[in-house]
């Protein structure tokens, strides 16, 4: 089994007319993701050649889902129409929305996720993402699909290129599903969320947890782990040397005053049992060692 | 992006928050000339993105405009926290009966925004909520209603603004909701929010951030980058659309992606320890490109530090597989080279991921004299840690 995403996701692309679309639905159709439409508003009708497929395209996610039954979209479209994007699919009470969509405004973001809060039908992934796999079933993003195959580890992280270190040094292992949740302020879904998704699915043997500085979301994972998790749980954080008050890349990347820091971070996460890596390889061996 | 206090009163007025917007200035001699047109008493504050202004000794009084001068002699130049004063504001002093506290902020843990508000103003509101709490009122707001002026008489009554002021106070906080949203800020916050002992609500300070995400609908916020702050390099960086921060060590770094090159910091720093403490001289992430030309420009970048003395490149080939980058950075020396400035120093390679040995292959063969290809992450780390610390 997988979380959240698996062979039976339905995938619809918003914005898979653009160039980014364009490019990343072809590389999830060829990782085996069924594509079943894309969305572009005034587009609907068309059809659009993709990895020798001919995807549908709809003027909207509510057509798209009428006419395909898909459950899962997947949105590239640019950061100044990403909160229509993201609210029509709310409205449409598709179950999983992914916003790989970087540079949204985070009065946008706080609008969208209220929404969809106050909908409680639709769980949104990022934005800022690079999105979700789950290894031989489904890709709905752009991670790459042939870093790993299925197997049995299961992965949340903030950041997009170490979710694929990680899966490269743990290649050998495999994983369930892997999650880039985001660096931005304020998104969809936390580790917490996919912590409990991890413990609940029965193929996921270990749990690895990657953070960066800025919030205390890797604080309140910590709590969450300590209460409600059994199985083996590693981390990594990354950004001890951030200085303050420096964006480090992603929006959400930034020590404020005291808060935010990622040694905070790793004492928060230390408490509560977690082993934490210095580097991405220490913390792959830590979880070699955790399911020996 | 942070504003100075005088750019965040600016916006204030723009948006009715009362305030003094007084005048920015950054001679003692012009500060002198400020106080004389304002003909009372007036206060002379240091201009610095940092708290802790008055401790430092970066806020006074001057009653005339010869003391204006003399604060202003004091004021200017002053390193507080590490911020040189270059600018004072002269605003002119108010009668304050009390002091009180306002604030809308983004709230992360809850994923929504946050009113903070206090009849405790003036102090280091950290400091109040961490010592009496029960002063500071925390008020969520729902990003889909906002405030409206019952929700922002919540606020007031809640922080326990006296009743003759309490409406007077609300109407502020409503107007400081709209600045909020129509500027797409994270932060306002005002400290203190003055009564005067005319029962008048003035904004004596203002502290506001902005969302760079949302440039793109706010022009205008051109005008509040200060160039003449912002590291050279920075701003350089900024010029060709590269994420670089400046640091303080000696080893340049580039990777892609914002996670992988700040865990690139971390490893270096950590590696260099065992060096007499080398750390990093940047960060720059390039992106999941990583083209020739951004590579080239990122390296032009780094190279132009004189602080640097050995550069660690930290690629990950996921969407663009490690040959395109290979020859990236192949394109990229040849490119320096035939630069007129080109200073060559030691850089380690390291890729991994998608086509790593094609890519790997394309660095042997081209052979640039001054690339060195480690395999691992931490190997390669450890080995410009010890290039930068001149172990040959």
């Amino acid at each position: 089994m997988a979380i959240l995403l698996n062979e039976n996701s339905k995938v619809i692309v918003q914005g898979m007319t653009g160039s980014e679309g364009k490019k990343h639905t072809e590389r999830m159709i060829k990782s085996g993701t069924k594509i079943v439409g894309g969305v572009t508003p005034g587009k609907g009708g068309q059809s659009l050649e993709v990895a020798g497929q001919n995807v549908p395209v709809f003027n909207s996610v509510s057509e798209a889902m009428s006419a395909t039954g898909a459950n899962v979209s997947v949105v590239f479209v640019p950061p100044k129409f990403a909160k229509g994007a993201v609210v029509e699919a709310v409205d449409a009470q598709i179950p999983l929305v992914v916003v790989i969509t970087e540079g949204i405004p985070v009065h946008d973001t706080a609008h969208f996720f209220s929404y969809a809060q106050k909908s409680g039908k639709t769980r949104i992934i990022g934005p800022n993402c690079p999105g979700i796999i789950s290894p031989g079933l489904s890709n709905a993003g752009i991670i790459p699909a042939d870093i790993t195959a299925k197997g049995s580890i299961g992965l949340v992280s903030k950041s997009g290129t170490l979710t694929y270190q990680m899966m490269y040094e743990l290649r050998d292992l495999g994983f369930t599903t892997a999650i880039g949740i985001g660096g931005d302020p304020i998104i969809g879904t936390t580790h917490i969320d996919a912590l409990r998704e991890f413990e609940n699915d029965p193929d996921t043997k270990a749990i690895v947890m990657i953070g960066e500085i800025g919030g205390d979301a890797e604080e309140k994972a910590a709590e969450f782990i300590k209460a409600n998790i059994k199985k083996p749980v590693v981390a990594y954080v990354a950004g001890f040397t951030a200085p303050e008050g420096k964006t480090m890349g992603h929006a959400g990347a930034i020590v404020s005053g005291s808060s935010g820091t990622a040694e905070a971070k790793k004492i928060a996460l230390e408490k509560a049992g977690v082993k934490v890596g210095k580097t991405p390889s220490e913390t792959a061996l830590l979880l070699r060692a955790a399911i020996k | 992006m942070d504003l100075y206090e005088y750019q965040a009163k600016e916006l204030f007025a723009t948006h009715g928050v009362t305030t003094q917007v007084g005048k920015v200035v950054s001679t003692p001699e012009d500060a002198q000339k400020a106080a004389a047109e304002f003909n009372c008493a007036v206060v002379v504050k240091a201009q610095v993105k940092t708290g802790g202004r008055g401790k430092a000794g970066g806020v006074k009084l001057a009653n005339n405009p010869s003391e204006a001068l003399e604060k202003a002699k004091n004021i200017l130049g002053l390193d507080i926290k590490g911020h040189i004063v270059k600018k004072i504001l002269i605003t002119p002093a108010e009668d304050i009966k009390e002091e009180y506290y306002v604030s809308f902020l983004l709230d992360r843990t809850n994923r929504t925004f946050l009113s903070m508000a206090s009849v405790a103003g003036g102090m280091d509101i950290e400091e109040v909520a961490a010592k009496t709490p029960e002063k500071l009122a925390m008020i969520k707001i729902d990003p889909l209603t906002g405030v409206d002026s019952a929700k922002a008489l919540e606020i007031s009554i809640a922080a326990g603004i006296p009743s003759e002021v309490q409406k007077d106070v609300a109407v502020l906080i409503e107007k400081m909701w709209k600045l909020f949203v129509s500027s797409d800020a994270t932060l306002v916050e005002v400290n203190p929010l003055v009564r005067t002992n005319d029962d008048r609500i003035v904004a004596l300070d203002g502290k506001v951030t902005l969302d760079e995400n949302a440039n793109f609908r706010h022009p205008e916020n051109e005008n509040f980058v200060d160039t003449a702050n912002v590291d050279p390099l920075e701003t350089a960086a900024k010029a060709k659309d590269l994420n670089y921060v400046k640091l303080d060590g000696s080893v340049g770094i580039i990777g892609n992606g914002a996670g992988l090159v700040m865990s690139t910091l971390d490893v270096v720093a950590y590696a260099g320890e065992k060096f007499g403490g080398v750390k990093p001289a940047n960060f720059l992430d390039i992106g999941g490109g990583a083209s020739a030309q951004v590579m080239a420009d990122g390296l032009g970048i780094i190279l132009s530090d004189p602080s640097v003395k050995s550069v660690f490149v930290n690629v990950f080939g996921g969407i663009t597989a490690c040959d395109a980058v290979a020859n990236g950075i192949v394109q990229a020396i040849e490119m320096l080279k035939s630069g007129s400035n080109y200073a060559q120093r030691p850089i380690v390679v390291r890729l991994d991921g998608n086509n790593a040995q094609e890519g790997l292959r394309i660095l042997r063969e081209a052979k640039p004299d001054n690339i060195e290809i480690v395999d691992t992450m931490d190997n390669a780390a450890a080995r410009a840690a010890e290039l930068a610390a001149g172990v040959k």
